[in-house]
């Protein structure tokens, strides 16, 4: 499923014309990039890697390696979960499950309505007000299933309204 | 007077921000300051509001919520306090610092990060000033092997070691990086540095570059840590416009500049190849050693990795003399230890002791023990790579060596508290899980083994356990212990082999009962309605997702084993507390 040509390769110009010469700096450009696009497209992929002199295979062997990096868009929210030590033994688990179940998605997955992505991470490093998670640029700690819920509700209401 | 808010990620979550943003118009047109600060420690108390009188803490508010603004900007107008008595920490909260001795730390909640001049009032800079005009980089290495620093982000490794063979290392291009990868989840400490006092770890680097002879420095920040980034970044910028940091630094012919780089969410690369693989661009896989990165680190030049915590304390020691540093601590460990303090603990936060205190005095005289009533299980020390320590040896020293005997480690600083209501396979079974995601697949050992252990945790845990598992998973824990190629595999068996060896009873009641005693393990449990709580209200029947409960209205209720799926729902919804778990 290749879904080259379709991305607008020209918002990438200004990153790789500060980075692609500079040496070590294929994480950073996928970084701007996915700031750029939401996730990287596969032709974004082919565009750093003939811009910065390195085999698609390469980049594509970055991309996949670290977490922080999507092959798929995401909803417009992103929930970032944390699952690290202290939540776990806080009650992560009974949290995703409440969140799984309210927007119907599992980890990694993203809403029917493409309003919300659910991403377990570990450790958001707000380990003494587990279980923590992180929607958008906000962090939400001491959680239980129902506040989760409610949470999730409200930013909805938000946006509808 | 001065208000200081302490605005930390994990303040700013509990809601200093909104506190901050309410407290800023009511003081509008008076002379009253209102400022912010880092992490305090105290994060079970967040947010917090400190009152100061001409730089002396007056009070310390806790707990203050939006609402509580309007009450605190009157009092301090009228300079009548009286009124924040109720706000106020109490006595027993304050014991959370008694036993500390913060050196790390000794600015983290006090000074304001984004302001270099309140750096430089805490005598900020004056170490750097110190070592460029009357040190040479032999006397710095001298005094950190004085001092017995050792490395804080998990090996503990001699500080000064590292330090003189990058010093001595060939070749005129070396490199000093500082690991800010942070990735044992249930740690913050380093977050916490960065957060509250950037500009130590940037002058505890620039010590470092000069001895070891570096005029790049890199720093690389965990990828979940945004704010971190953003006031590192303001402190970088703050430091070179002053002279502090870039070309000619105060004056003299040593020059190194600082870059940040972000990391992309990996735990190995908190492994100093690996994250020396991360920094080049590539997948962050590690290296065989030998070469050492004292020797061949990044683009093969010499190069010298320390964790933000051993940074934080380099100033302090050429200030104050690598003497007073080893004056505290044990035989084998110097100085002060950062711990994370977290999991079931009343008292949670960031906790800074002299070493040689035992694991008892951290968790219940600074934590104040378990919260809710519960009973003291275990704590967990040292991440995915430690292990966990039961009750019978909480009077063990906190020091390297003596952590180390237990089959746990001293670790980077995580110590996650644990109830009777934890189950220690489960708990296994979390860290294995997470090593099978986070192995970078290299060494055959550490990525099929480490799978192999989760199923079979998994399966002990689904209570699909088999006699002989436990022989086997000590069998395997042996083989990755030794076959793997990086830390990550070796360490990986430690949470096993530390719950098989206290908790051992705990296993066989999985596998040979097919019982769960702590009550954790959903496949393992069994709902029962006490017959003499159940008032028969219906509530539980109608909720039950497959109809496993019944019973006439007003009549104690049953639930079908045979039907039932375990959800708990029966006992979440019901009011009376009728349902059990056995
Ligand atoms: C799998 C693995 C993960 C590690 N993660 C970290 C980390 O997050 N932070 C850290 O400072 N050191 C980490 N280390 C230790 C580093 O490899 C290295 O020893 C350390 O950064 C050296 O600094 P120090 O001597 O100041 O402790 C890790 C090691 C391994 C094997
Ligand atoms: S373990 Fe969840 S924030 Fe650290």
């Amino acid at each position: 499923m290749c879904d080259c040509g379709k991305s607008d390769l020209t918002l990438l110009d200004g990153v790789l014309a500060e980075y692609a010469s500079v040496r070590g700096s294929l994480i950073t450009i996928l970084q701007k990039a996915q700031e750029i696009y939401g996730y990287l497209p596969t032709d974004v992929l082919y565009r750093v890697a003939e811009a910065t002199g390195s085999t698609p295979a390469k980049v594509m062997g970055v991309a996949t390696f670290y977490t922080q990096f999507r092959l798929t868009p995401v909803g417009k929210h992103l929930i970032m979960l944390c699952k690290g030590t202290a939540c776990h033994v806080n009650g992560a688990d009974a949290v995703e499950k409440a969140i799984c179940e309210e927007l119907k998605i599992k980890d990694g997955e993203t809403s029917d309505d493409g309003l919300f992505s659910l991403k377990t991470v570990a450790c958001l490093g707000c380990c003494s007000l587990s279980p923590v998670m992180m929607i958008d640029e906000d962090t939400y700690g001491s959680l239980t299933p129902a506040k989760a819920v409610e949470i999730i509700r409200t930013i909805k209401g938000g946006d509808a309204a | 007077m001065k208000i200081v808010i302490g605005e930390g990620s994990c303040g700013i979550a509990a809601g200093a921000q909104k506190v901050y943003d309410a407290l800023a118009p009511l003081l509008n047109g008076t002379d009253i300051n209102l400022g912010i600060t880092g992490c305090i420690g105290m994060c079970f108390l967040e947010p917090i509001v400190d009152l100061y009188d001409k730089g002396l803490l007056l009070k310390r508010l806790v707990k203050v919520t939006p609402e509580q603004a309007g009450v605190i900007a009157e009092a301090v107008k009228a300079n009548d306090l009286t009124a924040l008595k109720a706000l106020e920490i109490t006595d027993e909260d304050k014991g959370f610092l008694d036993k500390q001795t913060r050196i790390a730390l000794r600015h983290c909640g006090v000074i304001d990060p984004e302001d270099l001049d309140d750096y430089l009032a805490a005598d900020g800079y004056k170490a750097l000033e110190k070592v460029l005009t009357a040190m040479t980089p032999e006397d710095v290495i001298e005094e950190i092997k004085t001092s017995g620093l050792a490395g804080r982000g998990g090996a503990g490794f001699p500080t000064w070691f590292k330090w003189n063979a990058a010093r001595n290392a060939a070749g005129d291009e070396k490199y000093l990086i500082c690991n800010a990868d942070e990735g044992d989840p249930g740690a913050f400490m380093d977050r916490a540095v960065i957060e509250s006092d950037p500009h130590q770890l940037i002058e505890g680097m620039l010590i470092a570059a000069y001895a070891i002879g570096a005029k790049e420095a890199f720093v690389y920040v965990r990828a979940e840590y945004p704010l971190a980034i953003v006031r590192l970044e303001k402190a970088i910028k703050d430091a070179t416009a002053k002279g502090y940091l870039g070309n000619n630094i105060l004056g003299t012919d040593f020059s190194c500049r600082l870059r940040i780089k972000a990391g992309a969410g990996a735990f190995v690369c908190g492994e100093e190849t690996a994250l020396i693989e991360s920094l080049e661009g590539s997948r962050g896989m590690p290296r065989l050693k030998p070469p050492f990165p004292a020797e061949k680190g990044y683009e093969n030049k010499p190069s010298n990795i320390n964790n933000v915590e051993t940074f934080a304390n380099v100033s302090w020691i050429i200030l104050n003399g690598g003497q007073a540093f080893a004056a505290m601590g044990t035989e084998t460990s110097k100085g002060t230890k950062v711990f994370a303090l977290t999991g079931k603990i009343k008292r949670g936060g960031l906790v800074e002791i002299p070493m040689g205190l035992t694991l008892r005095d951290v968790i219940f005289d600074i934590g104040g023990g378990i919260r809710g009533g519960k009973r003291f299980k275990a704590v967990q020390l040292g991440g995915p790579s430690g292990g966990c320590i039961p009750e019978a040896l909480l009077d063990t020293v906190i020091d390297y060596k003596a952590l180390s005997a237990t089959g746990a480690i001293m670790g980077s600083g995580g110590m996650v508290v644990m109830d009777e209501t934890t189950c220690m396979v489960n708990m296994a079974r979390f860290f294995l899980d997470f090593t099978t995601k986070e192995s970078c697949g290299k060494c055959v050992h550490c990525r099929i083994g480490t799978k192999r252990m989760f199923e079979i945790l998994t399966r002990i845990t689904e209570g699909e356990g088999r006699p002989g598992d436990i022989e086997l998973l000590e069998e395997l824990c042996e083989a990755i212990r030794s076959g793997a190629l990086c830390g990550l595999g070796q360490t990986a068996p430690n949470p096993v082999l530390t719950t098989i060896k206290y908790f051992r009873d705990e296993y066989e009641a999985h596998i040979n009962e097919k019982r769960c005693p702590a009550g954790e393990c959903a496949a393992l449990r069994t709902y029962v309605i006490n017959k003499d709580a159940c008032k028969g209200c219906t509530l539980c029947a109608k909720k039950c997702p497959v109809s496993a409960i019944s019973g006439e209205v007003k009549q104690p209720h049953a639930i079908d084993a045979a039907k039932c799926i375990k959800c708990g729902q029966c006992k979440t919804v019901c009011r009376f507390g009728a349902v059990e778990v056995r």
